[in-house]
């Protein structure tokens, strides 16, 4: 066994470890583990990336060598290994660009808790992309959610306490319903492993026993991770958490936390139940309705926002609709089309997150919109950086948005009943994308007039030198959305190839 | 209709609607406090049917005493453990909620979440 086998256990060990070691640290120490962390874990999953893409077969590493129905798994491919380099580097970009967020908004002695979490949620986030086994995901989706929960609690206001105890409910409803369609499935199939699980579940397709329960049980796991990745209807505590947390904080929970669940979703489809059974019960049908319900109401909420944050995290609501619809056509076509833009999504709201935190410093800290007028002059960076994530979120071609909508289409294009909807869809949603976005970067462009000015939050001029690590992190963050638009064909020929060998 | 099935299996039936309740309880009840009994209704249910499972009649619990080694004299210890797992995760939920509610109380003095949103506008902040 090759040694790099090894870095997928290391990098969920090493940032597990890391939570405690950063509870005894100072504030300042905390966060140099922190980034360290996220750093070697990012270089080990492209490591492991390297290795993968080498050999061209997934591999499956035992925990503890106990073979397999008993013993505990990882199973990395391609896919998996890719998806957690990408996780680190929008986590790395964030926690960087977010730093002096971090350094202002939190108290001194609770900083290094701060990172206690962020810790802990790359931990999850790492073990939700590889484990290979059902209940081991259960606790790690937990300990997500937990995480997630104390990144929007630390900054201590009324308003992220209450969005944080409705993040709570919410995640706890959807989690108690996963968990009840795993014990369905474990009762059903007599296995946690995933691999063993599909064995069992195609005898029962084949012989057409307990048909419902395992209907049943898989509607319980979707509507369960759905609830908990903020699928619409169930997105009433996502603008305030979004909204009111830390840069950081908003910038991983929209982009990592949500996709977390997400991920796993996708592997419960493809290697727990096999994604011809799912796409038989009917459960694809439900979540293509709610994503295409959710893409537009997601962008009319937006629209209606008279707040830059809450804005964009109404805007989430849309992308993650977008998802579900991608999962929802039931091709494979389909679901790489939803890969990428969980990617694409990723990379542009945090980019919007870290961006929006700029232009509002330049505004006298306000979010409302009027104070907002001639941003992009007082922070010429950040205004850039806003004005490109916008054009990516809206489908602009060069931009990352535009390959995703693309690929969309393809897919539901020759779908018998469902490509009209989702060419509809996607053109009503892109035209709402670009009313409240081109609004906003219209706005940061329009220089305020003499006698507006008393009536504005005092704002002051930013050059990109005075914060140094948020422009880096803009930098990065602009070219990522550009390579992800400009240079699209190997990285949807990687997502293909390793969902092929998903299952 | 036949209700043979579901007298049979009269545990798992009960695991059901228990966890029914407490969802709902969850879901709609307007009092943090109630909010967090109906999470706990909720997950022992789950841990009720996953303990039904793994029961074999007339076994005895996964522990090798008196030099009993054969597989057959015990139950599946599996379900077990899960519901162990289980316990120790719906624990330090419940401890995080608790500790937001006595938060957030101590800040609005009501328990009433929508009560706590009407406040939170009229701050306006």
């Amino acid at each position: 066994m090759a040694f790099v086998q090894n870095f997928p256990f290391f990098s969920i060990l090493l940032s597990l470890f890391s939570g405690p070691l950063a509870f005894v640290l100072n504030a300042k120490g905390a966060r140099r583990v922190n980034l360290a962390v996220i750093t070697a874990a990012g270089c080990m999953s492209g490591a492991v990336l390297a290795y993968v893409l080498g050999t061209g077969e997934p591999y499956v590493y035992t925990m503890g060598h106990f073979p397999a129905p008993w013993g505990n798994e990882i199973r990395v491919g391609v896919l998996e290994a890719f998806l957690a380099l990408f996780f680190c580097v929008i986590m790395l970009l964030s926690m960087v660009g977010g730093s002096l967020e971090q350094k202002l908004e939190l108290e001194e002695s609770k900083q290094n808790l701060y990172y206690v979490m962020v810790n802990l949620l790359l931990c999850s986030l790492l073990a939700l992309v590889y484990t290979n086994d059902l209940f081991t995901a259960y606790v790690f989706v937990e300990i997500n959610t937990i995480s997630a929960c104390g990144l929007i609690m630390i900054k201590q206001t009324g308003r992220t306490m209450e969005a944080s105890t409705r993040y709570m409910i919410m995640s706890l409803l959807g989690s108690g319903l996963l968990l009840l369609g795993i014990c369905f499935l474990y009762d059903l199939t007599g296995h946690l492993l995933m691999s063993n699980i599909k064995e069992q579940v195609q005898l029962l397709a084949e012989s057409g026993a307990y048909h419902i329960p395992l209907v049943v049980s898989l509607g319980l796991m979707s509507v369960g991770l759905a609830i908990k990745s903020a699928l619409y209807p169930f997105h009433a505590w996502l603008p305030d958490a979004y909204g009111y947390s830390t840069v950081s904080s908003a910038a991983i929970l929209s982009s990592l936390v949500s996709k977390g669940y997400i991920v796993l979703l996708i592997k419960i489809f493809y290697r727990v139940i096999g994604f011809d059974i799912v796409r038989e019960t009917k459960v694809v049908h439900v979540l293509f309705v709610f994503g295409i319900i959710g893409m537009i109401m997601g962008s009319l909420h937006a629209i209606g926002e008279n707040n830059i944050r809450r804005m964009i995290a109404f805007s989430s609501v849309a992308q993650i609709g977008y998802i579900y619809m991608g999962f929802g056509l039931g091709t494979a076509e389909g679901v790489v089309a939803s890969i990428y833009h969980v990617v694409t999504h990723a990379a542009t709201k945090s980019l919007l997150f870290v961006a929006a935190s700029g232009i509002t410093d330049a505004s006298g800290d306000s979010l409302r919109y009027r104070d907002l007028t001639g941003a992009g002059y007082r922070n010429k960076l950040a205004g850039a950086a806003f004005t490109v994530g916008s054009l990516a979120m809206v489908g602009m071609p060069i931009f990352s948005g535009f390959i995703s909508k693309l690929l969309f289409s393809q897919a539901a294009f020759g779908h018998r009943y469902k490509m009209l909807p989702t060419l509809v869809a996607l053109a009503i949603s892109t035209v709402l994308n670009a009313v409240y976005f081109m609004k906003t970067v219209i706005r940061i462009y329009t220089p305020v007039e003499e006698g507006q000015q008393e009536e504005m939050a005092q704002g002051r001029v930013i050059t990109a030198r005075e914060q140094p690590a948020k422009s880096v992190a803009l930098v990065c963050f602009i070219f990522l959305n550009l390579l992800l638009g400009l240079n699209s064909e190997p990285l949807i020929r990687l997502i293909g190839q390793g969902l092929e060998k998903f299952g | 209709m036949d209700f043979h099935n579901l007298l049979n299996n009269y545990g798992e039936a009960v695991a059901m609607l228990l966890f029914g309740i407490g969802f709902s309880n969850l879901l709609l009840q307007k009092n943090l406090i109630k909010k967090i009994i109906g999470l706990n209704i909720m997950d022992t249910a789950t841990y009720l049917f996953l303990a039904l499972k793994g029961y074999i009649h007339g076994r005895k619990a996964p522990i090798a005493a008196d030099g009993v080694r054969n597989v057959e004299a015990y139950i599946n210890p599996i379900p077990s453990g899960l519901v162990l797992t289980g316990i120790v995760v719906s624990v330090s939920v419940t401890a995080l909620m608790l500790s937001l509610t006595i938060r957030l109380y101590r800040r609005y003095h009501t328990l009433d979440l929508d009560e706590i949103s009407t406040l939170l506008k009229k701050e306006g902040k």
